[in-house]
């Protein structure tokens, strides 16, 4: 069948079973979103304010789904508004698929109105990128690009089109060929090929050693990772880990991958993991990590991290092995697929000194008696009054940090966190993506009061497109998790950190038609939360924080993982 | 057991098969370039596989490094097979063209003998100059080189270093170690 080769892009989508899409109109894009106006019943766009936040709630949609997001760009500056959320999506492996367009190709590489190499500048976010030239390939880069994405460790993709390639008139063949069954397309196979189109089996040898290193053991750890979330092998990781009766800490990317009111887990680790979670580390002598990648905010010192254990590295990705801690032993497989074929070998394991040892080192959930409106009042009030299963989509900062601490997370794609790139606008775009993506779920975006001015022009979108997202702004008028760096580490030099400015955000949410409401006391955090959580429209509480209220422990950048420099 | 990695500088040789795209050089480089090392050597060519092309990357680094760009590189899509070449099973081989000022008899004679010593070629003949072509392991092309430079060397076009192993092995086995091939894939 002959079809106009933007119609293959959009069937394209179709196959993939896509019906929402993001992103933002330009010249270069212009043929791609004619085309976008037939299939307006079928592929739902969602305008946002800015690539950025497209980007971003691209990726909180895949997060939150576990499907992959997609998102449209224009060429030139509507690209690279792209960059940091494709680099977002990049450092937590999360698939989305980036459309843009670029000029035709007689302009290309003359430095055109708007034009700019962004399969060469996001080649190092991605892990592929496409440059199509000859519309007769559509279909086989599409196909390939959402497999890549997809596929093994999952993380962004990136196809620019020509915009002669998507001219009205250019037609091409297309067969639709359903994602389920398109290995037949040419460009899977080789993709099959050169690397394989499942991850790789494990091999039940190396399992076999974990099991036999675990029998060993007397006191057992688990680190439950980003790729637990990822994989959707939290029901496995919750056998193994009662199996194996051992305290289990997570990392800021694991959040989700293990039920945080459970009796065996020990919180966070790492920076601002807990004490129970660090000193478990110190003491274990088996650490199994699953789909974690010890990334400097875990293991802060590596050469002393876990000294007393045996390192197990579960990974999907070869190359995270041995990167930034030598491991005893690793698996290399999908955290589902491993745990699968390890837990049936486990009996059941018993270490009731030990793990009274480190569970008593838990400080339970903090509280707290004064009348003050502090953090611990505000999540307390998010946790007992929004429903369970809660999607928390956060910021980056202090906010972050206590909000991972606090609330209890039980399924892959509860929290929403930027991890690995640490990006600061994050929040309102991923809770946008997420809200779209799961319309029967109550979504929270916890942010800063500097987070929330990154990106807060999305509250133009949440607006527009009806969703009931409540903003919480954890409003302490610095950017706080830079100055308590200042306050513990640069002797309060409080350098270009205080936020002594506008907006109003009571206001600024009213004047995007949403409800805004100022709270300074837990009653009024209580009687407002309630409120936005029955109003039907997006809310932002602006919550009037202490400046100096601290994230605790800490254990600073490079120090011995229980060298605390605050408890 | 934690593996043990030796930590000595050293020169490691990657083999590394490609799709034949644009970018795909690159792409390839850049993972060496984002670790702050340099390239000594880059070679770029076609092979028996009409569209496969062969990079052979020397690099002056250190065995965990190495296998973890080794690793990375395995990850890109266009790139098929990725080999780390051992010294002691791969031959290797380099091509130079030194251009050398021979302005007089002697030493227009001297440059010849020691072309000849190296089985080196004059291939051209200038007024005041010589151009040798020497084709040799990198020990060999250096020594030449440190040799002819007492005369006067107006210009070098050297290739990077080739590699292949020695014996009935090629980088399209698949029964490599273990360690180095896990589960004989690439991965994604
Ligand atoms: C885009 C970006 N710029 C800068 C930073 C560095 N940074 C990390 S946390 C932080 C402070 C965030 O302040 P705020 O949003 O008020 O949150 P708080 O820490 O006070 O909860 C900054 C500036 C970053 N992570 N991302």
């Amino acid at each position: 069948m002959k079809i106009r080769a933007t119609q293959a892009i959009m069937e394209c989508l179709l196959e993939q079973g896509v019906d929402t899409v993001f992103g933002y109109p330009g010249g270069t894009i212009l043929n791609v979103y004619d085309e976008l106006y037939n299939y307006r019943d079928k592929l739902h766009h969602i305008l946002t304010s800015h690539e950025q936040g497209a980007a971003h709630a691209a990726d909180g949609y895949a997060r939150s789904t576990g499907k992959v997001g997609v998102c449209f760009a224009t060429s030139g500056p509507g690209t690279t508004n792209l960059t940091t959320g494709i680099a977002t999506a990049h450092m937590d492996s999360s698939p989305v698929v980036f459309l843009t367009c670029n000029v035709t190709e007689p302009l290309l590489g003359k430095d055109a109105f708007q034009e700019v190499d962004i399969t060469g500048i996001a080649m190092p976010i991605t892990k592929a990128t496409y440059l199509v030239r000859d519309a007769a390939t559509i279909p086989d880069v599409m196909r390939q690009a959402f497999a890549v994405a997809a596929t093994g460790r999952p993380g962004p993709v990136l196809i620019d089109f020509l915009k002669n390639v998507t001219d009205p008139s250019v037609m091409i063949d297309y067969e639709f060929i359903p994602w389920t069954e398109n290995r037949s397309c040419s460009s899977i196979q080789s993709l099959a090929r050169s690397h394989g189109l499942k991850a790789p089996e494990p091999d039940a040898q190396d399992i076999a050693i974990l099991a036999d290193m675990i029998a060993r053991s007397e006191r057992p750890m688990l680190i439950c990772g980003g790729g637990v979330v990822r994989g959707r092998a939290h029901r496995q990781f919750r056998e193994l880990a009662e199996k194996l009766d051992a305290p289990v800490a997570i990392t800021v990317m694991g959040g989700g991958g293990f039920p945080g009111g459970h009796p065996l887990a020990t919180g966070m680790i790492g920076m601002h993991g807990s004490r129970a979670s660090n000193v478990a580390c110190d003491e274990c002598d088996l650490l199994i990590a699953v789909g974690c990648r010890f990334s400097d905010r875990v293991a802060l010192q590596p050469d002393t991290f876990a000294s007393q254990a045996k390192i197990v590295h579960i990974d999907i990705d070869r190359s995270e092995i041995d990167k930034n801690v030598l491991t005893d032993h690793h698996i290399i497989g999908s955290a589902r697929r491993v745990l699968e074929m390890l837990n049936p070998l486990l009996p059941q394991y018993s270490h009731p000194e030990w793990k009274a040892h480190i569970l008593s080192l838990r400080e339970g959930a903090e509280t707290d008696e004064g009348d003050a409106l502090t953090h611990v009042k505000i999540l307390e009030a998010i946790r007992r009054l929004a429903p369970e299963d809660t999607i928390v989509a956060t910021d980056v900062g202090q906010h972050q940090m206590w909000s991972i601490q606090h609330f209890h997370f039980s399924y892959p794609g509860q929290l929403l966190t930027s991890g690995g790139f640490g990006t600061m606008g994050f929040g309102l775009g991923a809770a946008i993506g997420a809200q779209l993506g799961n319309p029967d779920k109550r979504v929270i975006h916890v942010t800063g009061d500097g987070c929330f001015r990154m990106n807060c022009h999305e509250l133009s979108t949440v607006e527009h497109y009806r969703l009931p997202i409540i903003s919480v702004v954890f409003n302490n008028g610095t950017l706080g998790m830079v100055r308590q760096w200042q306050s513990l580490i640069y002797h309060n030099r409080y350098s270009a950190t205080t936020l002594d400015r506008g907006p109003d955000f009571v206001k600024l949410a009213e004047a995007y038609g949403l409800r805004g409401y100022r709270v300074t006391t837990p009653e009024e955090m209580e009687s407002a939360f309630r409120d936005a959580l029955s109003a039907g429209c997006g809310c932002v509480l602006d919550c009037r924080l202490d400046i100096d209220e601290m994230v605790r422990p800490m254990v600073p950048g490079g120090a011995h993982i229980t060298d605390f420099l605050i408890k | 057991m934690k593996k043990t990695f030796n930590p000595e500088k050293k020169l490691y040789t990657l083999a590394i098969l490609v799709q034949d795209i644009p970018g795909v050089l690159s792409q390839v480089a850049r993972l060496f370039s984002r670790k702050g090392y340099n390239i000594e050597s880059i070679v770029s060519g076609e092979t028996d596989k009409p569209g496969v092309t062969r990079i052979t990357i020397v690099i002056l680094g250190d065995e965990l490094m190495v296998g973890q760009i080794a690793a990375q590189c395995r990850k890109l899509i266009p790139v098929l097979a990725v080999k780390l070449l051992d010294e002691a099973t791969a031959i290797q081989r380099e091509f130079a063209l030194i251009k050398v000022r021979a302005a007089d008899r002697n030493a227009r004679d001297e440059v010849i003998q020691m072309s000849n010593i190296f089985r080196a070629k004059i291939i051209d003949v200038g007024r005041d100059t010589l151009t040798v072509a020497v084709f040799g392991d990198r020990d060999k092309t250096a020594a030449l080189i440190g040799l002819l430079d007492g005369y006067g060397i107006l210009e070098i076009a050297k290739t990077g270093t080739l590699s292949i192993e020695r014996g009935n092995s090629t980088i399209y086995d698949n029964n490599k170690l273990k360690e180095e091939y896990n589960y004989g894939k690439n991965v994604l």
